[in-house]
């Protein structure tokens, strides 16, 4: 029946679509294909309003909190911070700030578990409280008479990143230039994932700054238009937000039915604009620009305040006494907010970061006091019983019965990429355009035969990736390669060359004098060699200090050229080899001497700068020192 | 770990088998009620037979007996077939069918979601071929037999091929419809003559027409339940209803109404159940639809030209060797992309 009106729908749309007038775009809903619509569960966490949580007893920050570089660390342990100071400054282009969430003392700057899917530990700096709370001289910005550039610049130190759960900074969504062709700007309240509500309480509570801080968006952006969706579960943050948006002109709250995930960017502007951006373009790319409805509101405290980016709403919710929606210092230890929440109940097995759909599991190490603190991207905590959040059964085998496909809100066909993602079918897999899916879940919720769809997509995805990269390794491997042998082939070319004429000069020298003098001319070239050789062998096992320096005399081409010689000579020339020695030893010793003479210096150091002698000899005392070294440890061990 | 979703909202493959066959009581009743009690022991045959297959072919195989017992689609493959056969065939006919559809058409491909044909359809071809005088032979509805035979009568002849002393056979067989209108148009007849027959009804057949009725009604029960797509069924119906319509039009005196088509044979049972099984059938919305209205189209054209009676077992298979090639022809835009 839905593909029904589904097809009516589209029909209208394509007969009437380029008649369509500004005000119908302004109200008319566009659905997506699929999603799904779980029990919701945000009432139970929406009951009491928003509360502030105390100054936890320590804060550990983790550097990686946002998408993109690791910030540099600008604290060292034992330092005494302010509020907002800055810890850690962004590094590149996509980086984020990191600040200090209140006063207190930098205890520790190491390796501790982090909030993250791998479970694996990853630096932090962990911050003692003094309990001051006492701010840093807070620079607010007059953002009207600022230059958007500068405006842009400074985002940079603010710590802003996408507040919805993808912690994208937000500096990299404004054009540096201030020119961002955006017309409108897609303000993404919709919030579609069960249990959360943290942009729910936020907008049902703080409608009037959100608005301010979408004024500032739009205006770094100069997107005339804005676009608030909400989904339809949320009628009461949809009231105040409308309420708070009366006055300013083209800014508008749109009300959009509860599917699952509306709340994905590119299926968020479709259902409000109708606008499909490109797979393979930006929502910029079409004007449109999307931000969540928290992050704004981290724009007016910056801004406005020069408040950086220290805390959150946080939505506890699930298997706890009392769910509720909380404002926390980033770093703060899950265990406060547990508590916060009057505790978990005896049934709770672990916890959930994120919503149901597109959550995970939080390293579960000493439950039920798990050591994990809240991080920019902490939207949500479930703590979750078996009974809600069960173990799936074993899988089935796939039925091809499309329930996937009909649920899947990019129109991919979810069993087919099972099928090739499971054969190892890379190519197939891509063709069938993998890297499309968002990896909301819809298909695994629907399907009949419990199988984990979006792990095996995300196992293709870095699978390729990794493929990918080693092919693309592989290319330049080859390139190489192909260089190395066209050189040695020329090399070839012109050594065969001078050959060509070397014999013709001999030749001719023949003709002239008598046949001995050619040979024990290219004999004594061979003694030469073999002298030269064994001259760099001494040297090379009188430097044989310690293993560094032994790689810094590796075995050259033309030692290994000589020693091919040396033996050619054994089998060549046994006759006059005594004779040749004893003239290698003559020539050798002569070299040694006219080399000692010249002062052992390398030739490539002989012309270099006072500055560059200075280096040398320093570098030369340390590895005296480290000869030194080795040989008393020798002698000692 | 991240194992989401965490949260499912899906029947299991039991659920949907199981409402696949509670679909399929209101024909059985029609059955029993128009050609008496022996279809019973047929869909018992059928039934332990397919389980007992299934259940040995998973054991040699080395896979978990349990769940794929408890899955139900071999119960499911096990009715579809007994329901196609002739309701008095012998015992061992549905056991080989069955036989054959669980081992061969099933089980030897990989079991449940690997087989390409609908294995149900494979049995009933096997046993066609192999046997077409007792697969074309049909009991006459109770109502039109000579001598309506008693449940245990049926029950005899079906375990010894023996009838009551006095009976004859023709007294309790009689063409189906299809087959008769086939033999008389040969013989020069016209369709309106024809079809004053007794054995005819309202739409098509005397009796078999309510339980085609009885198909449609189960049928729109799994389209409520959303267990199957609409795409199959209407496709199908609509394109039988079509061609049958055209061919009509052109020639009303050599060609059946688009309704006896409807009404007649295996259509319903076909739109509703056999062409509804997933693993041997198109993905995609369109594929759904090109593949039902194949089957119409085949099924058609096997009635009216082919060698056969009814068409629709061939009709599924040849549409099943299509699937890879309708599926990869057919696939949907991506969002985003041209």
């Amino acid at each position: 029946m839905n593909a029904i009106v589904n097809f009516t729908n589209k029909l209208l749309n394509n007969r009437f679509g380029n008649n369509k007038s500004l005000n119908n775009k302004l109200t008319d809903i566009f659905k997506f294909n699929g999603g799904v619509h779980p029990p919701e569960h945000k009432v139970e966490s929406t009951t009491l309003p928003i509360t502030r949580l105390a100054i936890p007893e320590k804060l550990t920050l983790p550097l990686r909190q946002h998408v993109g570089n690791l910030p540099k660390v600008k604290v060292q342990v034992g330092d005494y911070v302010l509020k907002g100071q800055i810890l850690a400054e962004a590094e590149g282009t996509v980086s984020a700030a990191i600040h200090a969430p209140t006063s207190g003392t930098i205890a520790a700057i190491a390796e501790q578990t982090i909030p993250h899917p791998s479970g694996l530990p990853d630096m932090c700096i962990t911050l003692l409280p003094d309990g001051k709370d006492t701010w840093t001289g807070l620079k607010p910005i007059d953002w009207r008479n600022t230059p958007k550039k500068d405006l842009v610049a400074s985002l940079r130190a603010s710590g802003i990143v996408g507040l919805g759960g993808a912690t994208f900074p937000t500096q990299v969504k404004l054009r540096a230039d201030g020119k961002s062709g955006v017309h409108t700007l897609v303000i993404n309240a919709a919030e579609c994932e069960p249990y959360i509500s943290c942009d729910d309480m936020l907008m049902r509570e703080r409608a009037g700054e959100i608005v301010k801080g979408i004024a500032i968006a739009q205006y770094l952006l100069g997107a005339e238009t804005c676009i608030i969706g909400i989904e339809d579960n949320k009628p009461e943050a949809a009231s105040s937000m409308a309420n708070a948006c009366i006055d300013h002109a083209g800014m508008l709250v749109k009300v959009v039915p509860t599917l699952y995930p509306s709340g994905d960017a590119r299926r968020l502007v479709h259902l409000l604009l109708g606008t499909e951006i490109p797979s393979d373009k930006r929502s910029t790319d079409v004007g449109l620009q999307v931000f969540n409805v928290a992050t704004v509101l981290a724009l007016y405290r910056y801004f406005e305040f020069g408040e950086p980016s220290i805390n959150r709403i946080v939505t506890m919710t699930g298997s706890v006494k009392t769910p509720q929606n909380f404002e926390v210092l980033f770093g703060t230890p899950l265990q406060s907010l547990i508590a916060a929440a009057g505790g978990i109940k005896p049934e709770v097995s672990h916890f959930i970061m994120g919503g149901p759909m597109m959550g995970f599991d939080l390293p579960n190490a000493g439950f039920p006091n798990v050591d994990i603190p809240i991080t920019k991207a902490a939207n949500c905590i479930i703590a979750a019983a078996p009974r809600q959040f069960a173990a799936p059964p074993p899988a089935m085998p796939c039925i091809r019965c499309a329930r996937c496909a009909d649920a899947c809100p990019v129109s991919l066909q979810p069993q087919e990429l099972y099928w090739f993602a499971k054969s190892d079918n890379f190519e197939k897999v891509r063709d069938y355009n993998l890297f499309d899916c968002i990896e909301c879940g819809c298909c695994t919720y629907v399907c009949p035969s419990n199988i984990p769809l979006v792990q095996y997509y995300r196992y293709a995805k870095s699978e390729i990736i990794a493929i990918d990269r080693a092919k693309e390794a592989a290319n330049m491997a080859r390139e190489r390669n192909d260089f190395r042998i066209a050189r040695v082939e020329r090399e070839k070319l012109e050594r065969a060359q001078k050959h060509a004429e070397r014999a013709q000069a001999g030749k001719a020298e023949i003709n002239n004098d008598v046949n001995a003098e050619a040979p024990t001319d290219k004999q004594a070239v061979i003694a030469a060699a073999i002298a030269r050789a064994k001259a760099q062998k001494l040297a090379a096992s009188g430097m044989t200090g310690t293993s560094t320096e032994k790689t810094i005399m590796p075995a050259t081409p033309a030692t290994v050229m000589a020693n091919q010689t040396e033996t050619l000579n054994n089998e060549t020339a046994k006759p006059d080899k005594q004779a040749l020695i004893a003239a290698a030893l003559e020539r050798a010793k002569a070299q040694k001497l006219a080399a000692a003479q010249a002062g052992i210096a390398p030739k490539n150091t002989e012309n270099v700068s006072a500055f560059v002698q200075a280096e040398i000899n320093k570098i030369d005392a340390i590895r005296e020192k480290a000869q030194q070294a080795t040989a008393t440890s020798k002698t000692s061990s | 770990m991240n194992r989401s979703p965490y949260i499912t909202d899906a029947p299991t493959i039991s659920t949907i088998m199981l409402k696949v066959l509670l679909a399929l009581v209101p024909g059985i009743i029609a059955y029993v009620w128009i050609y008496g009690g022996g279809i019973l022991v047929s869909l018992s045959l059928a039934t332990v037979t397919a389980l007992a297959a299934e259940a040995a072919l998973l054991k040699i195989r080395q896979r978990p007996i349990q769940p794929f017992l408890m899955d139900m689609s071999a119960v499911v493959t096990a009715w579809l077939l007994a329901l196609a056969l002739p309701p008095l065939a012998p015992w061992w006919i549905v056991i080989v069918g069955t036989f054959f559809a669980i081992v061969i058409a099933k089980q030897l491909y990989g079991g449940l979601g690997y087989n390409p044909f609908n294995p149900a359809m494979v049995g009933y071809a096997v046993l066609l071929i192999s046997f077409p005088l007792i697969m074309t032979k049909w009991p006459a509805p109770l109502l039109l037999a000579q001598h309506p035979l008693s449940f245990m009568e049926q029950l005899h002849f079906i375990s010894s091929s023996v009838l009551p002393a006095e009976v004859k056979l023709d007294a309790i067989t009689s063409a189906t419809p299809l087959d008769y209108l086939k033999t008389q148009l040969t013989l020069k007849h016209e369709v309106a003559s024809i079809t004053q027959a007794p054995i005819f009804g309202t739409f098509a057949a005397k009796g078999g027409e309510v339980v085609t009725g009885a198909y449609l009604l189960g049928g729109l029960y799994l389209l409520q339940q959303r267990i199957i797509s609409w795409h199959l069924p209407v496709a199908f119906l609509a394109a039988l209803a079509f061609i049958a319509c055209s061919f009509y039009l052109i020639d009303p005196a050599h060609f059946a109404n688009p309704l006896f088509h409807l009404m007649s044979g295996a259509s319903m049972l076909c739109a509703f159940f056999i062409i509804t099984d997933p693993v041997s059938g198109p993905t995609t919305p369109h594929g759904k639809l090109y593949f039902a209205a194949g089957v119409a189209v085949l099924t058609y054209l096997i009635r009216v030209y082919g060698g056969y009676p009814d068409g629709v077992a061939f009709a599924v298979l040849l549409m099943n060797m299509c699937v890879p090639l309708i599926d990869a022809l057919t696939q949907p835009r991506v969002f985003g992309h041209k």
